[in-house]
């Protein structure tokens, strides 16, 4: 009983636009206003630690710059060379804003690299862990428990303690205490996706197993792995900040901002407070920059919360 | 119950012995292990003694062997600072920083829990959003900094508690705590602040995840359906769901606060094994380093195996499984 | 035939980040003492929704906009939470699709009965303990006072759903609203537990709306039916009435999918087209896209009309020899 009318009556209702997933991410992290500033923050300290040669009176390793008669001045005080030290000076007279801002950079540099090498590390553990399964699977995920089972920074400090100081050591240290983390999440990720019908579909069809991890397995993992990523990065940096802090980290020569912290340390009690304050709050932005990043990426990434 | 019991500590026990091997082979193999177990003052004369002393012409079995049976009769080697037993040292020290972990652990249940209740209950509410705003702040603060923090506005500008040491020792029931003491609580109140902050942080976090989800879930429509009030839904059924992995994590989070409190310690001056590890790694008082190490190890296997027996526990699930009812 | 629910223009929308989602359009009807009401329709039509509406459980972004519900003569659309709770378990009891989830994991069985009692009324725990204990053998549960301790993960699917029957009839309540509460049963199972359901209602004389996507189901158990499409009421009248001569398209349509012994060898009659999109109901009829008898009228919304004895919303009535035969 169809009527010419019916046709016209079953064109469905009009197509809504289609955005790419990127467009849709994109849209939705930067509705968070404190997200987006807090990005934005760490943007900006990242521009200033590398240029950092370019706009600092002082290179605070250069010995021949640094006099200890500028040593432990207050903000604003004029430096032997004429300039102003806006942060004040430490004890061994160093500008702080140039100290600092130096500082920035072998935190920073350690800390992603730490966080890069632990990544790439951690990753293809995990995959190997999800895709060999049986026996070697088990033997990875108990060594992963294990470590996992220890707090990062006792980890990282028994492995100074091993291997001594100096940056490369640090960074060696942080990645065997952070690479966990991210074994644990690929595997989670890799175990799910392989479960999925697309997987058994591509091997049905033939593909060959890298290319089914590189392809198709792997994009999906990137998410969680970002957010983790995110939050092991500023989670590195503190750590390095709380061993040189201790002592036990980066040396006297270089200093990182954990060092500049120790050193000022001594002046608290006497008033001095910005020789300790002023690193540790650029520390703070730093890292609570990426945290709040990491934390809202985790919202917008988590499938589960989606409606 | 009682099979999974020794399940577990069969296996806590291998666990036990895998980080003795490593530990004892690990020390071992980075450099010279002569250096490792005589004081680094010591001359010629004093290194060939104690290499026959400490059998270290011995092949590494026969080593590992005495190490263990060392290790059993509680002899770990002798500090180089102190001259005295190593696990004598630590264990002497053990009491200071168990009542800072678990001054800790008790700040963070009975501050995190409540305001991540309130969190995921109302988590619109501005109150709500400025609670997640300081759990983030609360774990990305390095804790040393806090420290420093609290200290510079408690003890030096306000003045309302010292600074730095453990206050006097009071006795109840044969255990000796600064906890008894009102001199000892003030000492004790920022330490134990500054190590629970990330716990806080964590618990805060933690209970307002498990609230969101336990309120989306069917059981929760279903007994606001029988008609329950708020407040039995809200402490019975919700809270009896989340306290399973709430409680789980801080059990194992107790662990790390053990280690964390080596930093606390050391900011704060409080004579527990934290300020003795760090002493001991910057004066290369290695048999310290090594006893600390296997006490830790010791104590993680233990903190597993207890947070795995009150998990089976809590969930009825899991526990009747066992059973096989 | 004293009514004991009558429900006129009720309206429930959902407002989502998306848009308005009708999901109960204009709905009417009316359930008296000891009448069970089928209320029929596939997901998405909004018998659950309307379930819900009448207990006040709809939650953000949804609400009641517009409409009556009257229970017992008075109303209770948009009353205050304190008077629903009064009400919920008590003179109005729901069951649920999946008792799995609906019962709380964590607690026993008489745990969840006894509050549902003890919630409404002030009796000691010990008369809670029996009348749930004798509520479960009125459902036909062997050796009660055993079940009574079990956690629910201890039972099975068809116990489980007994144990919410029961809980559902403990104090005793003038309507009973029940969710799909066989869908995710056995069909032995589900014949079982309509038989206990069927069983009760006539002993008690409590009114029943049952809430499905299965016509078979409420065939055998159903006085009146009411069809539900994309939130409104399409056809509605005695169960004998619609089943044996159907007259809205969709509800012919339901009924010539379902696979009898009759009709054996023949093909199964099939529903051209997908489940509407609730973001984007067609101007006319919501079931146009769909439908085989559309004509130009169809453009237009069909109001419900007494059309035979019923009630129907269609503005081209099927008139088909007897269906079911």
């Amino acid at each position: 009983m169809t009527d010419a009318t019916t046709d016209s009556a079953m064109t469905a209702a009009p197509l809504a636009k289609v955005e790419t997933p990127f467009q849709r991410f994109r849209a939705e992290f930067f509705e968070s206003k404190i997200a987006t500033v807090a990005l934005g923050i760490f943007l900006i300290i990242v521009l200033l630690a590398i240029l950092a040669p370019w706009i600092t009176p002082q290179n605070p390793y250069d010995l021949a710059q640094v006099t200890i008669m500028d040593g432990r001045l207050p903000p604003g005080s004029e430096a032997f060379d004429g300039y102003t030290m806006w942060l004040g000076s430490d004890g061994a007279g160093r500008d702080l804003y140039s100290a600092i801002l130096y500082g920035l950079r072998i935190s920073l540099t350690v800390g992603l690299a730490s966080g890069v090498i632990a990544l790439l590390f951690g990753m293809a553990v995990g995959l190997i862990a999800a895709y060999a399964g049986g026996r070697i699977e088990v033997l990875i995920m108990r060594i992963v428990d294990l470590q996992l089972s220890f707090p990062a920074s006792l980890v990282a400090l028994m492995m100074v303690a091993a291997l001594g100081k100096g940056v490369d050591k640090i960074i060696l240290a942080l990645v065997i205490a952070q690479w966990a983390y991210y074994a644990r999440t690929v595997r989670a990720t890799a175990l799910v996706e392989r479960g999925k019908e697309y997987v058994e579909a591509a091997q049905c069809l033939g593909i060959s197993q890298s290319r089914i991890v590189f392809r198709h397995i792997l994009p999906n993992c990137m998410a969680p792995l970002i957010v983790v990523g995110t939050v092991q990065t500023a989670s590195a940096i503190s750590l390095e900040a709380t061993l040189s802090f201790l002592g036990v980290g980066l040396p006297q020569t270089e200093p990182s901002i954990g060092v500049l912290i120790a050193n000022g340390f001594e002046y608290l009690l006497s008033g001095r407070y910005w020789i300790s304050v002023f690193p540790g709050a650029a520390l703070l932005l730093t890292v609570v920059s990426i945290n709040l990043v990491g934390d809202h990426l985790r919202d917008v990434l988590n499938p589960r919360l989606k409606k | 119950m009682t099979v999974f019991i020794i399940r577990r500590m069969l296996q806590a026990l291998l666990v036990v012995c895998l980080m003795s091997v490593i530990v004892f082979f690990g020390v071992n193999i980075v450099g010279d292990p002569i250096y490792m177990l005589v004081s680094p003052d010591a001359d010629q004369a004093d290194i060939e003694a104690a290499i026959a002393r400490l059998g270290l012409d011995r092949p590494i079995w026969e080593q590992y062997v005495l190490f263990l049976k060392g290790a059993a009769q509680g002899d770990l080697g002798d500090s180089f600072i102190f001259g005295e037993s190593a696990l004598k040292l630590i264990l002497h020290h053990m009491p200071a920083t168990m009542e800072l972990a678990f001054s800790a652990l008790i700040l963070a249940i009975v501050i995190g829990i409540p305001l991540g209740l309130y969190a995921g209950l109302y988590p619109d509410s501005r109150r709500s959003k400025g609670i997640m705003a300081a759990s983030i702040l609360g774990f990305s603060l390095p804790t040393f900094w806090v420290g420093l923090m609290l200290i510079m506005l408690f003890a030096v500008e306000l003045r309302w508690v010292p600074a730095t040491g453990r206050g006097d020792l009071g006795s109840f029931l044969g255990i000796q705590s600064s906890l008894l003491t009102p001199d000892g609580l003030s000492h004790i109140f920022l330490p134990a602040l500054n190590l629970a902050l990330l716990k806080i942080s964590l618990a805060i976090r933690l209970t307002r995840a498990g609230v969101r989800e336990a309120m989306g879930q069917d059981y929760v429509k279903y007994a606001r359906a029988k008609g329950l009030s708020t407040r039995r839904i809200i402490l019975v059924h919700v809270m009896k769901n989340i306290m399973i992995p709430v409680v789980t994590v801080m059990g194992l989070e107790f662990g790390s606060l053990i280690g964390f409190s080596v930093v606390t310690e050391t900011i704060f001056a409080w004579p527990g094994m934290g300020k003795l590890l760090i002493d001991a790694i910057l004066q290369l008082d290695r048999p310290v380093v090594v006893a600390y190490l296997m006490i830790i190890v010791l104590f993680f296997v233990l903190i597993n195996l207890i947070v795995d027996i009150i998990y089976s526990i809590l969930d009825p699930r899991v526990r009747l499984q066992d059973q096989g009812a | 035939m004293t009514a004991v629910l009558e429900i006129s223009g009720l309206k429930t929308h959902f407002f989502t980040h998306a848009g308005v989602v009708k999901a109960v359009d204009g709905v009417d009807f009316t359930v008296s003492k000891g009448e069970v009401m089928g209320l029929v329709g596939e997901s998405g039509s909004g018998k659950s929704i309307t379930g819900f509406s009448i207990l006040g459980l709809i939650d953000q972004p949804g609400r009641i906009v517009e409409g009556s519900i009257k229970f017992n003569g008075s109303e209770i659309a948009n009353v205050s939470e304190e008077e629903l709770k009064k009400l919920r378990g008590n003179r109005i009891s729901m069951i649920f699709q999946d008792p799995m989830m609906t019962l709380n994991p964590v607690l026993r069985v008489d745990t969840q009965m006894i509050e549902a009692i003890r919630a409404h009324e002030n009796v000691s725990k010990q008369t809670a303990w029996e009348r749930s204990r004798d509520a479960l053998g009125l459902v036909g549960i062997p050796s009660p006072e055993e079940r009574l301790q079990a956690y629910p993960h201890q039972l099975s699917g068809g116990m489980r759903q007994r144990v919410a029957i029961a809980t559902a009839f403990l104090n005793k309540p003038d309507l009973i609203i029940a969710d799909e509460p066989t869908t995710a049963l056995d069909v032995t199972i589900q014949a079982q537990i309509i038989h206990e359901a069927q069983k009760l209602t006539k002993q008690t004389g409590t009114a029943m709306i049952w809430i499905t996507h299965d016509l078979a189901v409420v065939a055998g158990l159903a006085d009146r039916i009411s069809v539900m499409y994309a939130g409104r009421i399409v056809e509605q009248g005695g169960i004998d009435d619609v089943i044996d001569r159907p007259l809205h398209p969709y509800t012919v349509g339901r009924l010539g999918s379902v696979p009898t012994a009759n009709r054996r060898g023949q093909r199964l009659f099939q529903i051209e087209g997908m489940t509407p999109n609730m973001l984007a109901l067609p101007e006319g009829c919501a079931f146009g896209p769909r439908c085989q008898a559309r004509k130009a009228a169809c453009n237009a919304q069909p109001p419900i009309e007494d059309v035979e004895g019923r009630r129907l919303r269609c503005f081209n009535p099927q008139r088909v020899a007897e269906v079911t035969s």
